[in-house]
């Protein structure tokens, strides 16, 4: 497969994650500001730390309000990880990578692109937000599904697993990160209703709300992030996510999993390794903030190795000797 | 629909006889729709167009912001051609191919018909797309042009004329198969009734004609196309051909040369590249060879190719027999190779470098059409009939200033085809692009691009200047044939597929 055409497939599963994971956020905030006691002020900024564009917010609007943060988050064509710039970003990638995948996948992403930008120009998620959001997170389901059901399982489909699942261990990362930050922080609601109903909110936008109570019943804050950083099971958890990349990436490479020839190879693995043997209580130690931290930067280094070993475009320095010369010497 | 408020006017209908009745050709057609209930019509025309925007069947227009995408209007009335008139035109393409074919190796060898003075030689000298390095090559199997799109239009005359050739890189192919996928969808009981010849097999034709260009000792050619990229007009038919074919589509820079071949960049290593279908033209191809300051193209690939360990197509050069003037020597070209007179007339043309023609233009403007010699897609040209005093003027201060660069015909009266307006059928005009494929033998595309040109009144049927496209039915005259033709295709698709 050609390094470029394994980049745009990458990127394009990539950022419909991000798409969706976008939805999630902001669905999820709309809902909890509906049950949050009257006076106790909105929360909006924390989504826009989530996203890592705090800076590149600052700098265009005022206030972090409702309006404001949706906007930005949503249709803001300038900030490239809004859901309508991650869709044309996919569907750029898409469109350069058409004959590789599906009818089906690129009929869906392209309709997915027109329902965002027709949703933009109408004026749609003022009047029923939670619609939009809905359909979003549908359409990009539909997209995962087509992926799964018409698109051969080979080099490509991993390379498209590859990115799905780094972007969505990263986005879980930070969703834990920045609620746990903040809800600690409100010390005087620890054990209010109001604390439960924002853990159920955290649970909620990774969509393992009624997983989690299968698993662990209670609300426990210690649980929910043993939950959604060590299940091996719930599709959404980081370290769920990260065997199935490591999976992909030793199906596209060929190297048997639990061994490694590639620096993002031995990396991958020891992060594997470390989410499948540490216990909550340990990665809690030092403090949650820091270990999402040291593990978003073990991530990057991760996505940064892929590229460089697999998907940049070298030049050929050991020349490579044509096939059809071999054969012949062999015969003379 | 009734068909009887269809006015014919002064113009020669394809679909409808100068009675006002319907062509024999075309009468299943015409009683399918006279049976549909009215409003029928434009409820299938806004499927089709929801189809094309899902599907994403684009191009860019030049000249607007980048990334504009627009889907070439589609018109559900397809253009019909009875299977007599058919197999003239196949013969009169072939004929001329061939004989063009001819003329190009001819010019980068011997240059036989310019010592013989049947094409003046100025004429080749000051032609731009004549390469200098393509001077004394011999591309594989012989052959040059293998890829032709020709533009083909009816006079008032009832005759069928060559407009222009197409030697370079024509485009349009996925149209038609696109627009046949879409029409039988559309009116599945009129292809029940009609014998319409198959075009699907376009791609699997395509590709076994690149892979017998490649190298001899080659066992089984790796075979790709070479786009611009994601911002070319055409490059959704890149991305769509590659795909039919089951072949690689590349960029430049996913291709480097090393050791005296061309190879392609994958997730695990260096693949050699034997045959390259390239949708870039000669001036981007290779900076090296021909454009510095190109980053389309691969560097080295020209030395390459001229040691035979890698082929394209079509052969870079071959734009030289492209160009509006050489036009006009057509007829004697084919006389002077193959002793033959054409088939398919020239429309009758005035070439500006001769002084006596050169008068005639600019005295007549107001009456004629005037073509840039190396122009596409409908820029630098003017209609005279249609054009402002003003614009006149200024065209013919072009013209005096470089005479060699134009040449300019009598405004056609082109046909028409019924076309869908407002919930109405009207005329409109219509062009027909034939494609023809030369490997091992030449091969045309039994249908072709029937372009059509949307505004009412309107002769220009460029997708970048107002016009659309309609499916083209070319019918059998043996039933019996024309199933064992769908067959054929229809197997050979599904081989496509699996590969």
């Amino acid at each position: 497969m050609l390094s470029r055409v394994a980049d745009s497939i990458y990127w394009m599963s990539r950022y419909v994650e991000r798409a969706e994971n976008v939805a999630r956020f902001v669905d999820v905030n709309l809902n909890l500001m509906l049950d949050a006691p009257s006076g106790t002020g909105q929360q909006w900024q924390p989504l826009v730390n989530i996203t890592g564009d705090h800076a590149d917010f600052t700098k265009r609007y005022e206030e972090p309000t409702q309006h404001n943060v949706t906007q930005f988050l949503t249709f803001d064509r300038d900030n490239p990880n809004s859901i309508i710039s991650c869709l044309r970003a996919a569907r750029e990638n898409a469109r350069s990578v058409r004959e590789i995948i599906s009818s089906e996948m690129w009929l869906q992403l392209n309709s997915f692109y027109l329902m965002v930008n027709s949703a933009a120009a109408s004026g749609k998620l003022v009047d029923s937000p939670h619609d939009f959001f809905s359909e979003v997170k549908l359409a990009s389901h539909l997209f995962l599904g087509l992926t799964d059901a018409t698109m051969t399982h080979g080099e490509g489909w991993h390379f498209g697993r590859l990115g799905r699942m780094l972007e969505r261990a990263d986005k879980t990362s930070r969703i834990l990160d920045v609620k746990y930050f903040i809800l600690l922080r409100s010390a005087a609601d620890v054990g209010t209703p109001f604390d439960d109903v924002q853990w159920a909110a955290v649970l909620r936008s990774a969509s393992a709300f009624e997983m989690y109570r299968k698993r662990h019943g209670r609300i426990a804050p210690k649980s929910i992030v043993e939950f959604l950083l060590l299940d091996a099971e719930f599709p959404r958890a980081i370290r769920f996510c990260l065997d199935s990349a490591r999976d992909s990436l030793h199906a596209i490479t060929g190297t048997p999993v639990g061994t490694y020839r590639k620096a993002p190879e031995k990396l991958l693995g020891q992060l594997c390794s470390d989410l499948a043997y540490v216990n909550v209580d340990d990665a809690i130690a030092d403090g949650l903030h820091e270990y999402l931290d040291t593990l978003q930067t073990k991530m990057n280094l991760v996505s940064g190795g892929i590229y460089e070993t697999l998907l940049a475009k070298r030049v050929p320095e050991a020349r490579p000797a044509p096939k059809e010369k071999i054969q012949k010497q062999k015969q003379e | 629909m009734k068909l009887s408020e269809y006015e014919v006017g002064n113009f020669f209908d394809e679909m409808f006889g100068e009675n006002g009745r319907p062509r024999a050709a075309a009468r299943p057609l015409a009683r399918n729709i006279e049976s549909l209930p009215p409003g029928e019509l434009t409820i299938r025309q806004s499927a089709a167009d929801r189809a094309l925007v899902q599907a994403g069947i684009t191009f860019n227009v030049y000249g607007e912001s980048a990334g504009i995408e627009k889907t070439l209007p589609f018109d559900l009335v397809p253009r019909i051609v009875a299977a007599t008139e058919w197999e003239r035109i196949e013969r009169g393409l072939k004929q001329r191919i061939r004989a063009l074919n001819l003329f190009i190796d001819d010019l980068y060898h011997d240059q036989k018909i310019l010592k013989d003075g049947a094409v003046p030689r100025e004429i080749i000298a000051s032609s731009k797309g004549l390469r200098q390095q393509c001077v004394g090559m011999n591309p594989p199997r012989g052959v040059w042009c293998h890829i032709t799109g020709t533009d083909l239009v009816r006079h008032s005359d009832g005759q069928i004329y060559v407009l222009e050739d197409n030697l370079r890189c024509p485009s349009g192919v996925s149209y038609v198969l696109e627009n046949r996928r879409l029409m039988k969808s559309l009116f599945p009981e009129v292809f029940a009734a009609s014998h319409i010849r198959p075009v699907s097999n376009y791609p699997i034709r395509l590709r076994d004609m690149l892979e017998y260009l490649a190298p001899e000792e080659v066992t089984s050619p790796r075979v790709v196309l070479l786009t611009p990229g994601i911002y070319n007009s055409a490059y959704f038919e890149h991305s769509f051909l590659a795909q039919q074919m089951g072949i690689e589509l590349v960029e430049g820079s996913d291709l480097v040369v090393s050791d005296g071949y061309v190879w392609m960049r994958t997730t695990k290593g260096f693949e050699r590249v034997d045959v390259i279908y390239r949708r870039i033209d000669d001036d981007f191809l290779d900076p090296e060879s021909f454009r510095s300051d190109s980053v389309l193209g691969v560097p080295g690939l020209m030395e390459v190719y001229k040691s035979g360990n890698v082929a394209l197509a079509n052969a870079p050069g071959t734009g030289v027999a492209d160009d509006k003037v050489i036009y006009a020597y057509v007829p004697r070209i084919i006389k002077y190779y193959l002793n033959e007179e054409i088939i398919l007339p020239n429309v009758p043309t005035y070439i500006c470098a001769e002084a006596d023609d050169l008068k005639y233009v600019l005295e007549h403007l107001g009456e004629l059409v005037v073509k840039a010699a190396n122009e596409s897609g409908g820029y630098g040209m003017l209609v005279g009939p249609h054009a402002k005093a003003e614009e006149c003027r200024e065209f013919a201060k072009r013209i005096q200033a470089n005479p060699r660069n134009y040449i300019a015909q009598p405004t056609l009266s082109l046909s028409r085809v019924p076309t869908l307006v407002d919930g109405r059928l009207e005329g409109r005009h219509v062009d027909l692009r034939p494609y023809i494929l030369y490997g091992k033998e030449i091969f045309v595309v039994p249908g072709g691009l029937t372009r059509v040109a949307l505004k009412k009144g309107s002769l220009v049927v460029n997708s970048s200047q107002g016009g659309g496209s309609k499916d083209t039915w070319v019918l059998a005259d043996n039933p019996m044939a024309a199933e064992k033709e769908r067959n054929d295709a229809a197997g050979e698709t599904t081989a496509v597929n699996r590969t």
